[in-house]
């Protein structure tokens, strides 16, 4: 069920061309739910993924990786390997043509480890093989001699002084310091916690996987799914030693991002392998492979302290964050960077004292995941609320309410909130929604009790909570970043018909872009047939799909360059009908007056010529924050969402099922609302599992649980119905007034649904995911 | 790797005396997630599937015969009735697609303590069938099982068939998982009661390396419970054969759960499923009245 919130149109930003079809939309233009054209495809199987690549003749690739997570690399002898028939090549570090590092912000990470390796799982050497089977027979004859180190596991034991550096500028990848107001500042009430998340795989069913076909002229043809194209093209230059035209990118079918695409996986690898044998090379991961092939989200320990007035009014907040970066530094300062401006939450909040650090450590790599840095945050400043609203004697939604931002609010940084910040409107939507029915009606229904189908209860020691959470995340990438996407239109007539083609490099991962981009070319052109060019890196960059910024970003590139195009096709018709461009508006394949209520046929004034137009978008700049108080207006916006979740819980066993989710999210303006339910519905679902039951299990540096079947993400049976208020306030600062998406769901539901879990058993629940052991008194679970 | 498809038993059992290092494949539920972990490189394949006499079942003299090619989701759909516990258990098993592709066969054949089948054959008193080119035996399901995936198969035998009895009572089974559904078992707990002789039985599984019955509990609760009168088991009743039934559980520590909930679990599962196969034996009244649990 969902619900629509609609505000009064917005004003148009200054200097935007009126547009046509906003007030009768365009069929499957923007605002409809225009059918995906990947969507059937996707469901009978017919669609082809990475892993379905194929190419007269190629190679597999294969990869050796270190079994332990901290050893010095004593000797590496590939005879064994290279001598086994059908291995056409077996390469190392020292077979890395260009730069032997890579990563996205500091190239920390080998290629192909040399002298060491620091995480379990780190690529060392690397196999083409005429079949997979024989590549990983040869993996297996590869002798590596290591001498193991101790592993430096704990992420604030690397950070002590006298502990081994496992880089050369030491263990810290990097500390955000924040400071507003009054840092003695004291308070009536105080409350403090201490509060732990671990670490999730984003678990994107399609693993990692391309094809790199070497051209016959040095350089290299790569398909693959990845989220960036030319952030993985300059890495991927540098490292094969070519220039960037040398290199071409085609994203083949992606089966799913969350962030874990955005480092590089098999790229460089596959490349090298296809340059050096002179034959296409296919990589796939295997489930058990990609949990060591991608990072993961950064676990987190959190020590908080919130001082308030007696009347609930926020006094202070005090943070330490400590991140667990793993083994490189991926996107973890971008990250920690994340956790440390949004510590104090969608509060009015006067004087603020917050840390972020992230440490290296032999643990896996951490970097990016949907919500990025927010997401940990959030679940303890949520429960630091709670336990607030609880010492207070206050309701814990009237306490959210009574210290919302809105706009005009101050961050801890000092940057003002522009846009809408309807932090109390969401909180009063979710809390206004009817609650589900008490208990089960009918006869015995297992599905709807804590366990399920398996059988634990028919309703003996159950029992109901309900809990809230509001959470918020910046909009597209900080700090300063030149944030961009391309997009390249063309109109052009085909068969008497006019036709839009859109080109941009924006990584459809799932979310819908690829339609979005069609309906906005609809919208703009009023033209029904759009046809989107495969993404590569034949056109200008679009920039990341992460940080809920494709539909705004990219979005806004293609709607630009099919006004640039409108307004070229209608020069042409100035003075035929009118002189006035502003009278003019394309819609249903005719050009429009109007004023004088006449008409043209588009496709006869486009002729036998074509317009095209690129338009590079970019979003208003952002500042650095200052390095030591935190201060600066590093964002460009903000997006809010915030949950309701009631839970039961069975208090003898530990098992919980999560009866509904109830949310409200401002998305600006739904382009597409039924791809907007289906992000708040998927990022609400990823959210549950960090609450309840998604946990990569590490013990000495070692993952426990590499595979699905314990690596638990959750089915149908645990993802509960959910009402959905849609609200489309506009961002006066975007095209349409989009907001992003697809992060905020992942970032509210966690808390809601934790504080359900307490509100039914009185536990404290202070480390996610909450094991079924958390609810039982007499046992304890060890770590944190 | 050498791939057979043998069209009868006969067929099969030559097979696998010619090849006695062979691995039978039926599902290939569990088999093939080993191989795809790199875990066993068979040299020999048997696929089972299409044997007619494993993927059949019968009745004769209170007892049902399981061919071991039997699918999770036909003893759910065709079995209930006469083996509620059993077809409990199938439908704890993996997901649709698993329970069409899943035998019990290759539960007994993998032997892994979390084998969701395996318990309700244990309480019952279950036996195996197990044959090779020299003639066929049967053991209980107990004594197959021999410790973590292992069995009392000899290289030349194949699993035929299960031997279960029809449900002289209520029968349940209940299964910790840390996810509502398609999860491994974190322990489980079976019973049956027998209303003719009066007896339960009981068996743990992902308890141990072995399913285990937990006989004092059984015995305990046989003559705690008031047969004649069908009245509510007491609270403290209920709860010492709980702690009976826990107390026999070896379980460990892993990555699925803790052994200190584990037997902490069994203790609960024992107490509520006892409580609703009485309670549904109170219902039903009389054994003569007995028609098998609704499904």
């Amino acid at each position: 069920m969902s619900t629509h919130t609609t505000a009064p149109p917005k004003t148009r930003p200054p200097g935007t061309p009126e547009t046509t079809g906003m007030d009768a939309p365009t069929k499957d233009g923007v605002g409809s739910s225009a059918r995906r054209p990947d969507g059937v495809p996707k469901v009978t199987g017919d669609f082809a993924y990475s892993s379905d690549l194929w190419a007269e003749g190629m190679l597999w690739g294969a990869t050796v990786r270190s079994p332990h997570p901290r050893a010095r690399i004593v000797s590496i002898d590939i005879s064994k390997a290279l001598a086994l028939p059908g291995v056409w090549a077996v390469l190392t570090h020292e077979d890395v043509p260009g730069r032997k590092t890579y990563g996205l912000e500091l190239p920390d990470q080998p290629v192909l480890a040399w002298d060491q390796v620091r995480y379990e799982g780190e690529a060392v050497v690397i196999i083409a093989a005429e079949h997979p089977e024989t590549a990983r027979r040869a993996a297996d004859r590869v002798t590596i001699v290591y001498e193991e180190l101790d592993p430096i596991t704990d992420p604030e034991a690397a950070l002590e002084v006298g502990t081994d550096a496992l880089h050369p500028g030491g263990n810290l990848v990097r500390h955000v310091p924040i400071r507003s107001g009054d840092q003695d500042a004291t308070a009536d009430v105080v409350v403090t916690g201490d509060y732990a998340t671990r670490m999730q795989d984003q678990a994107f069913l399609g693993p990692e996987s391309g094809l790199a076909v070497p051209d016959g002229e040095g350089g290299v043809d790569l398909y693959v799914a990845t989220q960036w194209m030319h952030v993985d093209l300059g890495q991927l230059a540098g490292s094969l030693g070519l220039t960037e035209d040398r290199v071409r990118i085609t994203l083949a079918g992606v089966g799913g991002a969350f962030g874990a695409r955005e480092d590089l996986s098999m790229q460089i690898h596959c490349c090298m392998l296809a340059l050096h044998t002179n034959r296409p090379v296919k990589m796939m991961y295997s489930r058990e492979e990609s949990f060591y092939g991608h990072v993961h989200r950064h676990p987190a320990r959190m020590h908080y302290e919130h001082g308030a007035t007696k009347a609930g009014d926020l006094v202070y907040v005090k943070a330490k964050i400590v991140l667990d970066g793993g083994a490189y530094a991926s996107s973890s300062t971008a990250v920690v960077s994340n956790a440390a401006c949004f510590a104090a939450g969608p509060y009015n909040v006067p004087n603020t004292t917050i840390d972020g650090y992230v440490a290296y450590t032999n643990n896996p790599p951490c970097g990016a995941m949907r919500g990025f840095g927010s997401v940990q945050v959030c679940f303890a400043y949520e429960s630091q609320m709670d336990k607030l609203a609880d010492a207070l004697g206050m309701d814990p939604v009237d306490l959210r309410i009574r210290n919302a931002m809105t706009t005009g609010s101050r961050l801890p940084t000092g940057q003002k909130v522009e846009g809408p910040a309807p932090v109390k409107e969401l909180l009063e939507s979710i809390r206004a929604m009817p609650l589900p029915p008490a208990t089960p009606a009918g006869p015995l229904d297992l599905t709807r009790y804590p366990g399920g189908v398996s059988n634990t209860t028919h309703g003996e020691g159950v029992r109901r909570g309900i809990g809230y959470g509001v959470g918020f995340k910046n909009i597209a990438y900080s700090e300063g970043f030149d944030d961009y996407s391309t997009a390249r239109v063309k109109l052009w007539v085909s068969g008497g018909e006019p036709i839009v083609e859109v080109h941009t490099a924006a990584a459809e991962v799932g979310q819908g872009i690829v339609t979005v981009q069609m309906q906005i070319a609809r919208t703009e052109l009023g033209v029904d047939q759009v046809v989107v060019l495969p993404a590569d890196t034949q056109v200008g960059s679009a920039g990341s799909t992460s940080a809920s910024r494709q539909t705004s970003m990219t979005g806004g590139a293609v709607r630009r360059a099919c006004i640039a195009v409108r307004m070229r096709v209608l020069q042409k018709v100035v003075g035929t009908l009118t002189d006035d461009p502003g009278d003019l508006s394309l819609n249903g394949g005719k050009i429009v007056s109007d004023s004088l209520g006449m008409t043209l046929d588009l496709a006869e004034v486009i002729g036998a010529g074509s317009f095209e137009e690129t338009y590079e978008y970019h979003h208003r700049k952002t500042s650095p924050l200052d390095p030591e108080t935190g201060q600066g207006d590093a964002h460009v916006a903000f997006a809010f969402s915030a949950h309701r979740a009631v839970c039961d819980v069975d208090l003898e066993l530990g098992l919980v099922k999560v009866v509904e989710l109830a949310t409200a999210q401002d998305v600006g303006k739904a382009i597409n609302p039924q791809a907007v339910e289906g992000q708040i519905e998927g990022g609400s679902a990823q959210g549950l599992g960090l609450a309840v039951m998604e946990e990569i299990q590490i013990k000495d540096g070692k993952i426990m649980n590499p595979s699905f079947t314990d690596y638990l993400i959750p089915t149908i049976l645990d993802m509960p119905p959910m009402q959905i208020d849609i609200m489309e306030l506009g961002d006066p600062d975007s095209e349409y007034g989009v907001k992003g998406v697809g992060e905020p769901p992942a970032i509210s539901s966690t808390p809601a649904i934790v504080a359900a879990l307490r509100d039914a058993s009185g536990k404290p629940l202070a480390r996610i995911p909450v094991r079924p052991d958390d609810f039982l008194d007499f046992i304890s679970s060890g770590d944190d | 790797m050498e791939f057979f498809r043998p069209a009868s038993l006969a067929e099969a059992l030559e097979i696998k005396a010619a090849h006695p290092g062979g691995i039978p494949i039926a599902g290939g539920t569990d088999l093939m997630v080993e191989i795809n972990f790199d875990k066993r490189r068979p040299e020999v394949l048997i696929d089972l599937t299409v044997c007619p006499e494993l993927q059949e079942w019968s009745r004769s003299n209170g007892t049902i015969r399981i061919g071991s090619g039997v699918s999770y989701s036909r003893l759910i759909a065709e079995l209930a009735g006469e083996l509620p516990g059993l077809a409990i258990a199938s439908r704890t098993v993996g997901s649709p697609q698993i329970r069409n592709r899943g035998t019990l066969g290759g539960n007994l054949g993998t032997a892994s303590p979390a084998g969701d089948g395996v318990p309700p054959l244990v309480a019952v008193g279950a036996e195996v069938e197990v044959a090779s080119t020299n003639g066929a035996r049967t053991l209980p399901v107990a004594e197959f099982i021999t410790g973590v995936k292992k069995n009392a198969l000899a290289g030349d035998e194949l699993i035929v068939a299960v031997h279960v009895p029809v449900a002289k009572g209520p029968q349940q089974f209940s299964k910790i998982g840390t996810r509502n559904a398609m999860v491994i078992a974190v322990a489980t707990f079976s019973i049956a009661l027998d209303l003719e002789s009066r007896t339960v039985g009981t068996a743990l599984g992902s308890s141990s390396p072995r399913p285990l019955r937990a006989h004092d509990a059984e015995e305990f609760i046989a003559a705690e419970l008031d047969w004649a009168e069908h009245t509510p088991v007491p609270a403290n009743v209920a709860e010492r054969f709980g702690e009976l039934v826990a107390g026999v559980a070896t379980p460990i520590d892993d990555v699925r759960g803790t052994a200190a909930y584990r037997r902490h679990a069994l203790g609960v599962m024992a107490k509520r499923t006892l409580t609703w196969t009485w309670d549904e034996a109170g219902r039903l009244g009389a054994p003569a009245e007995w028609k098998g649990p609704r499904s």
